[in-house]
């Protein structure tokens, strides 16, 4: 299960013509970056991450708290959800729509098991949060991994149905018990706790917490591209047959991806019921499950940092759309921006920086391979 | 021990079946009846949008997610052309070309130049459906619009042995279905064009190295798929009427149907629609609270245990 | 890569100060939120109940006590995530002093959460008609000065004994909205000697209703139906194809306006079906005529109106009206955190074209509502005709606090 091993395999010619497949906008992991570790991680760290860094932490000081909360941190808590999407979607070929279901899960748990909300219900257990927030990671990673299992037994395209079907069967679920959903009406004042003096709840900690998660679930992720699980996820998506008969178990790497894919969509949902304080069926129906998948493909599903870009772009439609054009047309405009960005530009807002980058880079070196990584 | 996991399973399945069979007749046998006759008429509806999607699929690999808009689409032009003509088989006419001519139009515009793309089209059905959905709420507003039958289907049949009553138009979906299903059928095993999507469904690229116009082929199939869901629209716009928000149920029902059916194949959407139908009324009739869950329950297992569905076959 | 992150950030944050500067005046208009659902299923029924606030405004000139009145609005889709989404941009971005809406049950129990977390803003309700929001954690600056889906049926058990229905079997959606409408024809038929054998919940979002159809019991004299729009024009027609003939019983949003206008063909059937509703198009009040003719005039049926106002027009006036009316109590008054405002609202009595309306000790209206009975008129249209008109409607629907529990699938029950 070696880097190397994956790497030869690719280099091939029958790994090249698959590439060129449905899947071959999305870029590999340079060779020399491939095998990089946490000890000279150090080395990948540029001027342009710690300028984005520091924007980042000066945002709330500069901005209001409403565009704080409600531009900075939903778009973070999104854009959290939206990399499960992109992690699975472009690097291992599986596009779900029930991530959006996942951290519904998520937080539904976090509801029911939690201290918080469901006094009127008397639903809640009433454990202690943190109990309850472990609680609700394990249950959403577990039923990622469900997911997962009854959805790549079937290959690719089948993949987006059997998700968005398990995801509108997770709805109704929600909607029609009341036992333990609380059904039409959901949980209320699902808030996080108070730690450390500081209400978590207040627009400038919230919008730390959310970057802190942002950051880690980002990081995570490119580094999890790089470990020989992920090259060899990567692998699977643009050669199953290959991979299998390299002895790699395809199932198994995609159910983990699945898996993995839900830890971050349930840190991403308990983020986003925290700002949002609720949690009804709404918020796991089909329009929020096509909005997550949008996010992503705005954004980009070429490079990780390509969900925060889209749930930025996205939020900011949002908010500040019935400004420009009426409200009542919100649908229209994001259907529209989304059409545009399927039919001419694949990769998303991403594309559009390539061909900047490679004029830019032009001038100063030369530069041989400007998108398409190692071909 | 094959045949005795099958046994197994059959008796695991059947049993229960069974038991709750005599057990609905002998508690209420005018219920059990009119429940399954309102579930195979559902069924019927079901597998008219659902063939058009199944069909789609299995030549092209296009899922095509705006299958409900052109649903919802073939229903409102079903319903303005039966309000100004009068004429109900020509709002069936209407609904089918409307749709098929939007299909069409989406083949030929779109899907031709992205083939083998079937994510990216998938993306662009997406696309599609909410643009479709949103023109149609600006354009016609979010009252209902329900169409009439046509004045010899309306109102109840009477004198039926143990069910009494029952709505004439609804026992029409039946026959129209059948009708459907067969035409369908003769299509595809008695004509060329036929024959021809049967061979692009076993394998494309043998069927366009045999020097046929593969595109061609591509754009009667979208229309004839498209078309079936403006049909199911017009005759959805009677019985269910038409509103926003019915195009994400259709779709979800034929979703459900080809899931369950086996993948791009016609008598599979029919299978698919029979279960899909007839659990939704018995669930409805016998346990509403989660009558609706209870149909994602049987997509769970047949997919945990037939992966290609009941009737699919390896792409 | 990376740099296109930056960029986005930075055009954020040039956005994020633009918007803040452009919002950040301060003069002497007051400013009111106003949110509806503007899509979605809904987006009619909204639509109407802007042009409802909005024909409160208009009444007094778009000014109140001598201070401008600036209206921003904002839509939702129904979900209580996006309303509360929607509700926060208006009163954290566009600082709005007096917020109204929103529209549907769920939503207004979380813009009523919070605005638990805005002290300084007083919240006053749309159309929202969810018996918790004001029964269950109210909220001190949450005002409701519409009546809800319990006391909308209030007196419609009585009306239904009177027409000799002894025992009727419920039809209605599976959520808290037709829960609190059943609760309100119950309580009432339940404690008269009436019986309701069987409840069919239907789910939401079902379309078919042959199954619920077939259970409809042979010894039952009618049917109570509540279903909005869409599902009620659905379930009478396979009803009447399916040979069925049993008198009907309306919920509040079952024989509206709009379902009796429903494109397609006028259904005889609906003659003589009773329904309770806080509004009735053929009541002859002076105020409600001057209220319909104004809607008229201000919206005529060319620029897409209703040919009379629709409950979300009346419900929405009403609560806009409560505002201005409370604004103009107080002088405009809204210093030391709305409190004489606040006071106002709470203790004023408020004229709407329905008669008059207070508030109870969790800020919910006492008031009217209407029984009424479908007829014909001379040309063969279809209207409400009233037959009753109940006032003085608390939310305990007539019980002590300590027998009065919220409605739900199971509660009251009398088979």
């Amino acid at each position: 299960m070696s880097a190397a091993r994956w790497r030869t395999a690719m280099n091939s010619g029958a790994g090249r013509a698959a590439m060129r497949g449905q899947t071959a906008a999305v870029a590999l992991p340079r060779p020399g970056e491939a095998a990089i570790s946490f000890p000279n991680l150090a080395r990948h760290i540029g001027a342009r991450h710690v300028v984005v860094l520091a924007l980042l932490l000066v945002f709330p000081w500069v901005a209001s708290p409403f565009v704080t909360y409600q531009v900075g941190a939903q778009a973070l808590a999104l854009g959290l959800i939206a990399l499960s999407l992109t992690f699975l979607g472009g690097f291992g070929g599986m596009i779900s729509l029930a991530q959006m279901t996942v951290a519904g899960i998520a937080g539904y748990t976090l509801a029911i098991f939690g201290p918080v909300g469901a006094s009127d219900a008397g639903v809640s257990l009433g454990w202690p949060w943190w109990l309850a927030l472990a609680m609700a990671i394990v249950m959403a990673t577990a039923a990622a991994a469900f997911i997962g299992w009854l959805s790549v037994r079937t290959e690719g395209i089948y993949t987006i149905m059997i998700t968005l079907a398990v995801g509108v069967a997770f709805y109704y679920l929600c909607l029609q018990n009341y036992a333990v959903f609380n059904g039409f009406q959901g949980f209320q004042r699902v808030n996080p706790p108070q730690l450390f003096g500081i209400n978590w709840r207040t627009p400038v900690p919230y919008y730390y917490l959310a970057l802190f998660w942002a950051l880690a679930g980002y990081f995570f992720v490119k580094y999890l591209l790089r470990t020989p699980f992920g090259i060899a996820l990567q692998g699977i998506r643009d050669n199953p047959r290959r991979m299998n008969a390299l002895g790699f178990n395809v199932t198994a790497h995609r159910i983990a991806a699945y898996a993995v894919a839900g830890v971050i969509a349930a840190v991403g949902g308990v983020l986003l019921v925290w700002y949002n304080g609720l949690i009804t069926p709404g918020s796991v129906g089909t329009s929020w499950m096509i909005n997550i998948l949008i996010i992503a493909v705005l954004g980009g599903m070429r490079h990780p940092i390509g969900a925060f870009l889209g749930a930025i772009v996205f939020v900011l439609l949002q908010t500040f759309a019935i400004d420009l054009i009426d409200r009542e047309r919100y649908n229209l405009v994001i259907g529209v921006v989304f059409l545009a960005i399927v039919l001419f530009s694949p990769d998303g807002l991403l594309g559009w920086w390539a061909p900047i980058r490679s004029k830019l880079t032009r001038n100063s070196s030369v530069q041989s391979t400007p998108t398409g990584g190692n071909r | 021990m094959t045949r005795f996991w099958r046994w197994l399973w059959t008796a695991l399945i059947g049993i229960p079946i069974l038991v709750f069979v005599v057990w609905a007749i002998w508690d209420n046998e005018r219920l059990f009846f009119v429940t399954l006759l309102n579930g195979l008429t559902l069924s019927s509806l079901y597998f008219i949008v659902a063939a058009g999607f199944t069909l789609v699929f299995g030549l092209m690999r296009n899922v095509n997610l705006a299958h409900g808009s052109l649903y919802l689409l073939g229903g409102y032009i079903g319903f303005f052309v039966a309000q100004k003509t009068g004429w109900f088989v020509l709002a069936l006419a209407a609904g089918f070309l409307g749709a098929a001519a939007a299909g069409l139009a989406m083949q030929v515009a779109v899907f031709r130049f992205m083939p083998g793309e079937d994510l990216r089209q998938t993306m662009v059905t997406i696309a599609l459906s909410i643009i479709i959905a949103d023109l149609l709420l600006w354009g016609l507003g979010a009252t209902v619009h329900q169409m009439d039958a046509p004045e010899p289907l309306q109102g109840p049949m009477r004198g039926i042995p143990v069910i009494n009553a029952y709505s004439t138009y609804r026992m029409t979906l039946l026959p129209i279905g059948i009708v459907i299903g067969v035409a369908l059928w003769l299509f595809l095993n008695r004509t060329r064009v036929g024959m021809m999507i049967r061979a692009g469904v076993d394998d494309r690229s043998m069927l366009a190295a045999s020097g046929v116009n593969v595109n061609l082929v591509f754009a009667v199939t979208f229309a004839i798929g498209a078309g079936l869901a403006g049909l199911g629209g017009v005759i959805g716009a009677v019985e269910l009427s038409m509103v926003p928000g019915e195009d994400v149920r259709m779709l979800l029902a034929s979703l459900i149907v080809v899931i369950v059916g086996g993948m791009g194949s016609v008598v599979g959407a029919a299978l698919g629609a029979v279960i899909l139908g007839v659990a939704e009324t018995y669930g409805l009739a016998y346990a509403p609270t989660y009558s609706v869950v209870f149909t994602f329950v049987i997509l769970v297992l047949v997919l945990a245990f037939r992966p290609r569905g009941i009737l699919g076959r390896p792409a | 890569m990376r740099r296109t992150f930056v960029k986005t950030l930075v055009g954020a944050a040039v956005v994020a100060v633009f918007s803040s500067i452009a919002f950040a005046q301060s003069g002497k208009a007051v400013k009111i939120g106003l949110l509806a659902t503007l899509e979605g299923p809904f987006a009619a029924g909204g639509a109407d109940g802007m042009r409802g606030a909005e024909l409160a405004i208009k009444e007094r000139g778009g000014v109140v006590a001598g201070r401008k009145i600036e209206l921003i609005k904002a839509s939702s889709d129904a979900k209580p995530d996006v309303a509360v989404n929607a509700t926060r941009k208006l009163v954290e971005q566009d600082k709005v002093d007096i917020m109204v809406g929103p529209l549907s049950g769920g939503e207004g129990i979380a813009v009523k959460e919070y605005s638990k977390t805005q002290p300084g803003v007083t919240f006053i309700n749309g159309s929202s008609g969810a018996q918790a929001t004001t029964l269950v954690n109210p909220s001190p600056n949450f005002f409701r000065f519409n009546t809800e889906g319990a006391q909308w049926m209030f007196g419609l058990g009585k009306a239904a004994l009177d027409k000799g229905y002894k025992r009727v079997m419920v039809i209605a959606e599976d959520y808290a909205f037709p829960y609190s409408q059943v609760q309100g024809f119950m309580a009432e038929y339940c404690r008269l000697g009436g019986k309701v054998p069987v409840k069919a919940w239907v789910p939401l979002g079902g379309k078919d209703y042959s199954s619920v159809i077939a259970r409809v019991p042979k010894d039952v004299d009618a049917l109570v139906v509540v279903l909005g729009g869409a599902d009620a024009v659905n379930f009478l027609n396979q009803y009447e194809a399916a040979g069925g003939d049993k008198p009907m019983v309306g919920g509040s949003i079952t024989v509206s306006q709009d379902v009796l206008n429903y494109k397609g063909k006028r259904r005889d059937s609906l003659v003589g079906t009773i329904a309770g509703s806080p509004i009735a198009d053929a009541y002859d009040g002076a105020d409600f005529k001057k209220f319909v003719a104004a809607y008229q005039k201000a919206y005529p049926v060319s620029s897409g109106a209703y040919p009379s106002p629709s409950l979300f027009a009346l419900v929405y006036y009403i609560n806009m009206k409560a505002a201005l009316d409370g604004l103009e109590a107080v002088k405009g008054d809204l210093s030391d955190g709305h409190k004489k405002y606040r006071q106002a609202l709470s203790t004023m009595t408020l004229k709407t074209p329905t008669g008059n309306v207070k508030l109870d000790q969790n800020r919910q209206a006492i008031g009217s509502t209407f029984i009424t009975e479908v007829v014909k008129d001379s040309k063969g249209n279809l209207y409400n005709r009233v037959l009753r008109k109940v006032d003085g409607i608390d939310q305990m629907l007539g019980m002590k606090p300590s027998e009065f529990k919220m409605g739900s699938r199971d509660e009251p029950n009398c088979p």
